[in-house]
């Protein structure tokens, strides 16, 4: 039930205590905060840096703008309502596809328009903001993913965490969503975390609540034979937030869309703790490490020390 | 970037937590813990005199804080007269004064007075030695004969008073000293004879506290010094030493009583003792505005409650860093447990449990159903925090009516809290279904619990009230404890499968 807190220092496993004090207290600038918390100055701040984005349909800024949000969504076949400053997945609703005058979200439950509309209004309130502060809702594109993942996922898009420290990728996970968490990769919602090899890309292990996995809860499919296409990109990708935002210790949030490839979804300055759990081993030797290398190395050449210095072989038995 | 700032500021923090908190123990006799008892004498001087007529001036010595005793209020009582308090020749005096006074006058002066082992004894400057008076014969031989006769069986100034006032008690009065005693005051003749012999020594007036007595006199005790040391002698036994019962009421070497425009003047006592918690008997005492002395003590009664519980939130924030800090428990809001807390303080706990539950859950119904009408949020709120008081007034009038007074303090509740509680819980519910609920529910609930054991418990009262260095002290370990980088107690358990394989 318990373990010491040796045997977790041994393991390199850092805890919430020393995630705030030692790397997001020191390496994150409060000022840049704003850049990250809300996701559409992140949007726009991507587009300037080239980095890949989903395409945003539209925003909704006031609660008069509510009675508009149908012509906002008209033509369009899946989108998705997030709040601009939400945290931790809340207020993120998929509409998978139209039908009619019924709103489907993934799971198969229907909405109406009053429903989305609520929805809309309680975003800009400030119910999901930090702070309840008043927000404005995004409305984008739904990513057309990467159909080489249906297997691993349940209703909903997969997306690729990724740990950037000083602007080197660190540790990365895939998080698949399951009929638990409701569409949404919210681990601590029930989705299945899987390590990902820094070098490779990957699939290391699997945990969901926590607990070690091997195959998808859902599915059944098991997760020994995943494999990110395009791996390269989407550590340039990730490397590349660091410049973009300032941010030392970053948590990036990237899915594989099936025509522009790996895009950025967003961004965290205060990333969870779970990934030590997807890659069975702790952050601190990797982070210890890149603490020891210079500042200013271009992002090829981070990304190529992160490949070199990270890489691990899976703990998953391979497909018989 | 250097943390020895940091770490010198909590230091800084807690020597002077520490260093008030002990300043006020010793100064002002500050206990500890709350229960002590603490003996405390009511003494009442009673000054009688017949007035000529004309004006009259009453000039008094009054007790002050001694070896032993604190004074703690003292009152008067003495239509008529107008009064002052003055501070001359080292000692305390009252002065009272009227115009016109005629027939028996009837002056009061009471005094409360702590019984206070370990108070410090007040260092005295000796007197000058009095050498001005010149004996006459035969009294001049028979003087110098027993202090040499005193002086040759001595070693110092103490022991030289001892034999010196011992040939004058009963057993061993010889020739000489019953001659100048025929003469003399037995008190006034022992000091000049000290003085005489180049040992500083002055009369002092002191009264024996015995519980329930009246009609007591002052009796005269004779100091002397060597160096810097004072002993106190019995001038009619020789017996050194301060009797324990012996508050000296006059001791600057002065009359006590001295009346202008009046006769047949006296004073008599009436004294009774009686215990009281200590921390009331610190209460009452008399607050010297310093810095030091910076004490809640000296505000009005009412605001001095509401310190008290405004003090106690510290505590309460303490407890919920350590839960989080330490522990890692899940609460929603981050304060919201230290305000139900409170409110459990003036609940009482299981009623307020019971009522924090039955608001909740009857709040958290109803918001169920507002959640279909499609209001904006801040009416949602609004609409719950009318329904949180509507529900606490339907509690109250049903407590009432079954003859559960508890019932009533449930208003205690800081409702806006409570709504916006019901309105997170309710979220969360439909979010991350009730799991979510009952753990952060559970967690702010059982915080709010251990927040209320600590700021209700009476040591830590007594404590944080009577002490203001403690909240130093919780400042030095909040900003530790703010620096705390190890692994939360949760943790253990939840990062126990990365350590298996």
């Amino acid at each position: 039930m318990w373990t010491t807190p040796a045997r977790l220092h041994a393991k390199g496993i850092i805890g919430m205590n020393r995630r705030n004090i030692r790397y997001i207290g020191r390496y994150n600038n409060r000022r840049l905060y704003p850049l990250v918390d809300d996701k559409l100055k992140t949007k726009l701040l991507a587009q300037d840096y080239g980095i890949t984005t989903p395409d945003l349909i539209g925003t909704v800024t006031t609660q008069f703008g509510v009675k508009h949000i149908r012509g906002m969504l008209a033509g369009h076949h899946g989108f998705v309502i997030k709040p601009a400053k939400g945290s931790g997945g809340k207020g993120i609703l998929v509409i998978e596809r139209v039908e009619g005058d019924r709103y489907i979200k993934p799971s198969g439950a229907r909405l109406s328009l009053e429903d989305v509309e609520r929805h809309v209004s309680n975003i800009l309130s400030g119910l999901y903001s930090l702070g309840g502060s008043p927000d404005v809702a995004l409305v984008e594109a739904l990513i057309n993913f990467d159909g080489s993942f249906a297997e691993y996922t349940y209703e909903g898009v997969p997306d690729i965490r990724v740990i950037v420290f000083k602007g080197y990728p660190v540790m990365a996970m895939m998080r698949l969503s399951t009929a638990a968490s409701d569409g949404k990769a919210n681990l601590h919602q029930g989705a299945v975390g899987v390590g990902i090899d820094i070098a490779s890309g990957t699939a290391i292990r699997g945990v969901q609540y926590d607990r070690t996995r091997h195959d998808h809860p859902d599915t059944g499919h098991e997760l020994a034979s995943l494999r990110i296409s395009d791996w390269e990109t989407l550590m340039l990708l990730a490397a590349g937030c660091y410049e973009m935002t300032g941010l030392g210790y970053l948590g990036t949030d990237m899915v594989l869309d099936r025509d522009r490839g790996p895009m950025l979804l967003e961004l965290n300055a205060r990333p969870g703790l779970a990934i030590q759990m997807a890659n069975g081993e702790g952050l601190r030797p990797r982070l210890d490490l890149i603490e020891r290398q210079p500042d200013g190395v271009p992002a090829e050449e981070r990304v190529a020390f992160s490949r070199r210095h990270f890489a691990r072989s899976s703990e998953l038995r391979e497909p018989a | 970037m250097s943390r020895l700032p940091f770490y010198l500021i909590v230091a800084l923090l807690l020597v002077s937590g520490v260093a008030l908190s002990i300043h006020r123990h010793v100064q002002f006799e500050v206990p500890w813990t709350p229960g002590e008892q603490r003996q405390v004498w009511d003494i009442e001087a009673q000054v009688n005199f017949v007035a000529d007529g004309g004006p009259a001036k009453v000039n008094m010595a009054l007790p002050s804080s001694q070896q032993g005793y604190r004074i703690l209020t003292e009152h008067t009582a003495s239509p008529g007269y107008g009064l002052a308090f003055l501070e001359q020749q080292g000692g305390r005096r009252a002065e009272w004064s009227t115009r016109e006074a005629t027939g028996d006058q009837q002056l009061y002066y009471s005094v409360q007075v702590l019984v206070a082992p370990d108070a410090r004894k007040t260092s005295i400057e000796p007197p000058p030695l009095q050498r001005d008076n010149v004996w006459e014969s035969p009294y001049d031989t028979a003087a110098s004969q027993v202090i040499e006769r005193a002086w040759s069986r001595s070693a110092d100034h103490f022991t030289f008073a001892r034999e010196l006032i011992q040939d004058f008690t009963d057993e061993r009065q010889g020739e000489n000293a019953r001659l100048l005693l025929t003469q003399f005051d037995r008190a006034p003749l022992l000091v000049r004879l000290l003085n005489q012999a180049d040992v500083p020594a002055r009369e002092v007036s002191g009264l024996v506290l015995e519980s329930g007595r009246r009609r007591q006199n002052l009796m005269t005790w004779i100091q002397v010094f060597e160096d810097q040391e004072w002993v106190l002698f019995n001038p009619r036994t020789g017996e050194r030493g301060r009797p324990d019962n012996l508050l000296l009421w006059e001791s600057a070497g002065q009359a006590v009583l001295e009346v202008e425009g009046g006769s047949n003047s006296r004073v008599n006592f009436s004294m009774i003792s009686r215990n009281q918690p200590a921390a009331a008997a610190v209460r009452s005492q008399l607050a010297d505005d310093t810095l030091l002395n910076f004490s809640i003590h000296s505000l009005p009664l009412e605001d001095q409650a509401l310190f008290q519980t405004i003090l106690l939130i510290p505590i309460g924030a303490l407890v919920v860093v350590l839960l989080r800090v330490l522990v890692g428990i899940k609460t929603s809001g981050t304060f919201m447990p230290v305000l139900i807390a409170l409110a459990f303080i003036q609940t009482t706990l299981v009623t307020g449990l019971v009522g924090f539950l039955l608001v909740v859950a009857v709040g958290l119904v109803i918001r169920n159903y507002l959640s279909y009408l499609n209001l904006l949020l801040v009416a949602r709120v609004t609409a719950v925090i009318i329904t949180v008081i509507a529900i606490i007034s339907v509690f109250s009038v049903l407590a009432y009516r079954f003859g559960l007074n508890a019932g009533l303090t449930i208003t205690f509740f800081p409702m806006i809290i409570l709504s916006w509680t019901i309105e997170r819980m309710s979220i969360l519910w439909e979010e991350e279904g009730p799991k979510q609920v009952l753990i952060q529910g559970g967690g702010s609930l059982m915080t709010a619990v251990l927040a209320y054991l600590a700021m209700n418990n009476p040591w830590i009262r007594h404590i944080t009230f009577n002490f203001l260095g403690v909240q130093l002290i919780l400042m030095g370990l909040i900003l530790l404890l703010g620096n705390y980088t190890g692994y939360r107690l949760l943790e253990l358990r939840r990062f126990k499968p990365v350590t298996e394989d």
